[in-house]
C-alpha cells in the first residue's frame, strides 16, 4: 500500500427536522457547493478535476427506484463515475478510500443525504428483519435497541443515570455545534423524566428525526497538498458484520465493532487507544450506544462503559473526549450520521472545530454503525 | 494506473423465472458455493465481502444485513453498493477496487436478483422524478420499443434482424447450463408470431425476468498468483453515469455507452475493437438493444450491426462473439445481470465456459453493464498481465 489518502474539505448542512423547502437533490447541492468553493475543484477531466463521485441515499427513504439518480446529478455524475453505497454513510468515506488506494482514482467526492421527516421510519425498518422470522415480529431499530439496552444493563448493571450522563454531555456539547439540531442542553433530570418509548429507552435517549447532508472530498497525497493547507490522512480502517439474527448473539457484546477496530489500530499504530486517541466521534443513536461502543472500541474494559462517562473521561475536558459535536443524538439523519462523524473528526483535526474545537487534536477516531443492534460497524482513523 | 488485480473464482446458481425452494441468502449462498469451488478456496479464504442488487425490487432494506450469515460475511469486512442495473457489474468494480487498495487480499462479490419476492415493475414506475416526469410510464418495454423504431426507421433494420438476435441467443443459452430460456427456437418466423408487446418490440425480443445469483472473486496481484491456476487478469473498468431526464433529450441517447467504450479503448490502446479484443458480453435486455449499442460501442459503423448478425460474425463460432452465454435476454435476474456478463466472460478467457465456449483463442474480453438512463459499465479482462 504505497498511496496516502488525505480529506481536504468537508461541507455539513443545518441539520434539522424538517427541510421542507428543499427537495432531497436540493440539500445535496448545498453540500457539493460548498465542497467546490472551498477547494476550488471542478468536474474537469483532464487530470485537474474531481475523477469520481460516490453518493450515499437510500431508495426507502427517498422513495424512488435509483435514488442516486438526483443526488448524482447535483454531484457530477452527468457522464462520469458515480456510485452508491446505501448503508451508513461512513462505508460511502471507506469506499472513495479504497477507490484512490486501488490506484483508480485520484480525488473523489463523498456526498451523504436524507430527509427522514418525509417518510415513516419504522416502517423502512422493519424491512431491514429476515421476513421469515423477524420481521413479522413487528420489531424496528428502536424495539431491536430495546433488547440490547435490556441485556447490557442486565449483564453489566449499566444504571439509568450513566445512561443519561450520555445524553447530557452530547446536548450539552451540541450547543457549540453550529450544524447541530437540538442545540438545548438537557439535564439528567430531564431524560429519566421523559417518556418510555421502549423500556428501558425513554425519548430523550433516542436520536430524533433529521434532515440533512454531508459531504467530503478525499484525494491522494500529492494533489491533497496541492488543495489544503490542513490534510487530515486516513490512517487505519476497519469494517465488520454481526450476524443477523438477535439470538444469534449476546447483545451485551460488539464483537463485530471490536474486530473493525482491531484493524483499524493495527494499521494506524494504536495499541493504547485512550492515550493515543485524542478525540472520537461514534454513533450513537440511542444513549446506552455511547457507553458499549466505547467498550467495543477498546476506550476501556468491557462492562466498565457506564464507569468511564461516570469519570469524565469522554466529557469535552477529558481524556478522550467522545463526540465533541453533540453526536448522532444531537441530531444527524439516517446514513448522513456517519459521513457527519468523520466530517467532525476531520474539522477536530483541521483546527476549524470553531466553538467546539479539541485543543490539540491530532489523532481522531470515527465510527459509523447501521443495522439492528448494530449488525455492521465501521471505524476511521485519522490523523493531522 | 491502478494495482494489478485478477479474477480467480466464478459462480452462479442456474436462473429461472421462480425460486421458491430458497430464500434469498439461500440463493446467494448457492452461487457463493460455487465460486468458492471454482476457486479451490474455504471462505476462510475470504477478507471482505461486498453485495448488490436492485434496491428496492424485493422490498428489503440493508438487504445486505439478512446475507450477511448466509455469505460468510460473519465477522468479516463488506459493505453494499447498488446502482440499479449497472449493479452487477459495479459490483465487479466494487471488488476490482477492493482487491487493488492493498488493504484486502481477497474478495468476494456477491450480486442477486429474486423478483418473484418483490414487485420488480413498480419497482421501475419510481425512477422518474416524482415531480416533474411524475405521469411519464416508465419501464424497460418502452424504452426498447422505442429503440427499436427509431433503428428501423433510421437505418432500414427489420423486425427479421431482430429475430435474428433472438436466434443466436437462444442457440448460445440452449448450450448454456445456467441459462435461464432455452427455447430451441428454428427459425425466424417463430421469433416473428411471438406477442407484440409495443410495436416493435415483440416478447420474445425482450430478456425474460429472472432469478438467481452471480458471485466473483477477486484477488490482488501477489495473492492471484499464489492462489488460482488460471488467474483472469482486469486490465480497466470504467463507469459512465449520467443525468436521467425523462421529457426531454434526445429519445436514443448512446452517449454514455459510446463514451464508456471510446474512454476504455483509448486507455488500453484499442483502436480496431473487433480486432483487438477477442469477444464481448454485453447487458442487452432486449434484440434491439444488442444491434444499436454493438455500434455504440464500435464493433461496427453506425447503421452496419444488422449486416453483422445477418453474416454471422456474432455467432459463437463467428470472427467476434457477441454474447455465446446467450445474453441478457435469455438470462435477466437484474442485480446479478451485469456481473454475469463478467463471470462468464472470465470463463471463456480460461477456456472454461464448456458446451458454450467459443471456438476461437480468447485473449482480451470486454463486457459491460447497463442500467438507470442508459447508464454503463464497462470492463476490460485479459488472459495475461501484459
Amino acid at each position: 500500500m504505497s498511496r496516502k489518502v488525505s480529506i481536504v474539505a468537508v461541507a455539513q448542512t443545518e441539520y434539522e427536522k424538517a427541510k421542507p423547502a428543499w427537495r432531497e437533490a436540493e440539500i445535496t447541492y448545498q453540500v457539493v457547493e460548498k465542497l467546490l468553493q472551498e477547494t476550488g475543484l471542478s468536474f474537469a477531466e483532464d487530470g485537474t478535476g474531481i475523477d469520481a463521485t460516490v453518493t450515499c441515499s437510500s431508495d426507502h427513504w427517498d422513495g424512488r427506484t435509483l435514488s442516486n439518480i438526483p443526488h448524482g446529478e447535483v454531484a457530477g455524475s452527468h457522464l462520469r463515475a458515480e456510485e452508491k453505497v446505501s448503508s451508513d454513510g461512513i462505508n460511502a468515506v471507506i469506499y472513495a478510500y479504497l477507490q484512490i488506494l486501488s490506484g483508480h482514482y485520484d480525488t473523489v467526492l463523498v456526498v451523504a443525504t436524507c430527509k427522514e421527516s418525509q417518510t415513516v421510519g419504522y416502517i423502512i425498518e422493519n424491512f431491514a428483519f429476515d421476513p421469515a422470522y423477524q420481521q413479522k415480529i413487528g420489531l424496528d431499530f428502536l424495539a431491536a435497541a430495546a433488547l440490547q439496552a435490556n441485556r447490557y444493563i442486565h449483564k453489566y448493571g449499566i444504571t439509568p443515570e450513566q445512561r443519561a450522563r450520555v445524553v447530557v454531555k452530547n446536548r450539552g456539547n451540541a450547543k457549540n455545534n453550529p450544524y447541530a439540531q437540538l442545540r438545548k442542553p438537557v439535564s439528567i433530570k430531564d431524560v429519566l423524566n421523559s417518556p418510555v418509548l421502549a423500556h428501558p429507552i425513554k425519548l430523550l435517549e433516542v436520536k430524533p428525526v433529521s434532515d440533512g447532508a454531508c459531504g467530503l472530498i478525499l484525494a491522494v497525497e500529492e494533489k491533497a497538498r496541492k488543495l489544503t493547507r490542513t490534510p487530515v490522512w486516513i490512517a487505519g480502517m476497519g469494517q465488520c458484520y454481526e450476524s443477523h439474527y438477535l439470538g444469534d448473539r449476546d447483545l451485551a457484546e460488539c464483537d463485530a465493532l471490536s474486530l473493525a477496530a482491531k484493524d483499524a489500530y493495527r494499521q494506524a499504530g494504536i495499541t493504547d487507544p485512550l492515550r493515543q486517541i485524542d478525540l472520537a466521534e461514534i454513533s450513537e443513536y440511542y444513549s446506552y450506544q455511547e457507553l458499549l461502543w466505547s467498550e467495543g472500541l477498546g476506550f476501556c474494559h468491557k462492562g466498565n462503559g457506564g464507569k468511564l462517562i461516570e469519570k469524565g473521561v469522554t466529557e469535552l475536558g477529558g481524556n478522550l473526549p467522545v463526540n465533541p459535536s453533540g453526536g448522532v443524538l444531537s441530531g444527524n439523519p439516517i446514513l448522513v450520521a456517519g459521513t457527519a462523524r468523520v466530517a467532525e473528526v476531520a474539522l477536530q483535526l483541521m483546527g476549524k472545530a470553531g466553538a467546539r474545537q479539541v485543543p490539540k487534536a491530532k489523532t481522531g477516531l470515527a465510527h459509523g454503525t447501521y443495522g439492528p443492534c448494530g449488525q455492521h460497524h465501521a471505524v476511521l482513523l485519522l490523523r493531522a | 494506473m491502478a494495482n494489478r488485480v485478477a479474477i480467480i473464482g466464478v459462480g452462479q446458481t442456474y436462473h429461472t423465472s421462480k425460486r421458491p425452494d430458497v430464500c434469498i441468502p439461500e440463493l446467494c449462498n448457492e452461487a457463493i458455493r460455487a465460486a468458492l469451488e471454482d476457486a479451490q478456496l474455504t471462505i476462510k479464504d475470504i477478507d471482505a465481502v461486498v453485495m448488490g442488487n436492485m434496491e428496492l425490487f424485493e422490498g428489503r432494506y440493508h438487504q445486505d444485513l439478512w446475507q450477511a450469515d448466509y455469505v460468510g460475511a460473519y465477522h468479516k469486512s463488506g459493505f453494499r453498493v447498488t446502482t440499479g442495473g449497472t449493479t452487477g457489474g459495479t459490483l465487479a468494480c466494487t471488488a476490482f477496487f477492493c482487491a487493488a487498495s492493498g488493504l484486502y487480499d481477497v474478495i468476494m462479490a456477491v450480486t442477486f436478483e429474486k423478483q418473484s419476492e418483490g414487485d420488480s415493475r413498480a419497482g421501475l414506475k419510481t425512477v422518474a422524478d416524482p415531480i416533474w416526469d411524475r405521469w411519464i410510464s416508465t419501464g424497460a418495454i418502452g424504452t426498447f420499443a422505442r429503440l427499436g423504431s427509431w433503428y428501423m426507421k433510421t437505418f432500414g433494420a427489420t423486425e427479421e434482424h431482430a429475430a435474428l438476435v433472438r436466434l443466436k441467443a437462444d442457440r448460445n443459452a440452449c448450450l448454456n447450463p445456467h441459462a435461464h430460456l432455452k427455447l430451441h427456437l428454428k427459425t425466424v418466423e417463430d421469433v416473428l408470431k411471438s406477442e407484440m408487446l409495443v410495436p416493435p418490440l415483440r416478447r420474445l425480443d425482450m430478456c425474460p425476468t429472472s432469478e438467481g445469483a452471480c458471485v466473483i472473486i477477486v484477488a490482488s496481484e501477489k495473492k492471484a498468483k499464489k492462489l488460482s491456476r488460471k488467474p483472469v487478469w482486469v486490465k480497466d473498468w470504467v463507469e459512465v453515469h449520467n443525468e436521467t431526464r425523462y421529457n426531454r433529450g434526445d429519445p436514443v441517447s448512446l452517449e454514455n455507452l459510446e463514451k464508456a467504450a471510446l474512454t476504455i479503448y483509448k486507455r488500453n490502446g484499442i483502436t480496431n475493437p473487433r480486432r483487438d479484443i477477442s469477444m464481448a458480453e454485453i447487458y442487452e435486455p432486449a434484440t434491439w438493444a444488442e444491434l444499436v449499442w454493438s455500434e455504440a460501442f464500435l464493433f461496427c459503423e453506425k447503421g452496419e450491426s444488422y449486416k453483422l448478425i445477418e453474416r454471422g460474425v456474432t455467432e459463437r463460432d463467428g470472427e467476434f462473439p457477441v454474447n455465446p452465454s446467450g445474453g441478457v435476454i435469455a438470462t435477466n435476474p437484474i442485480g446479478a445481470t451485469g456481473l454475469i456478463r463478467v463471470a462468464e466472460a472470465a470463463l471463456q478467457l480460461r477456456g472454461d465456459a464448456g458446451p458454450h465456449q467459443v471456438s476461437r483463442e480468447v485473449k482480451r474480453t470486454f463486457t459491460t453493464a447497463w442500467g438507470g438512463s442508459s447508464w454503463t459499465v464497462a470492463h476490460l479482462l485479459s488472459k495475461s498481465l501484459d
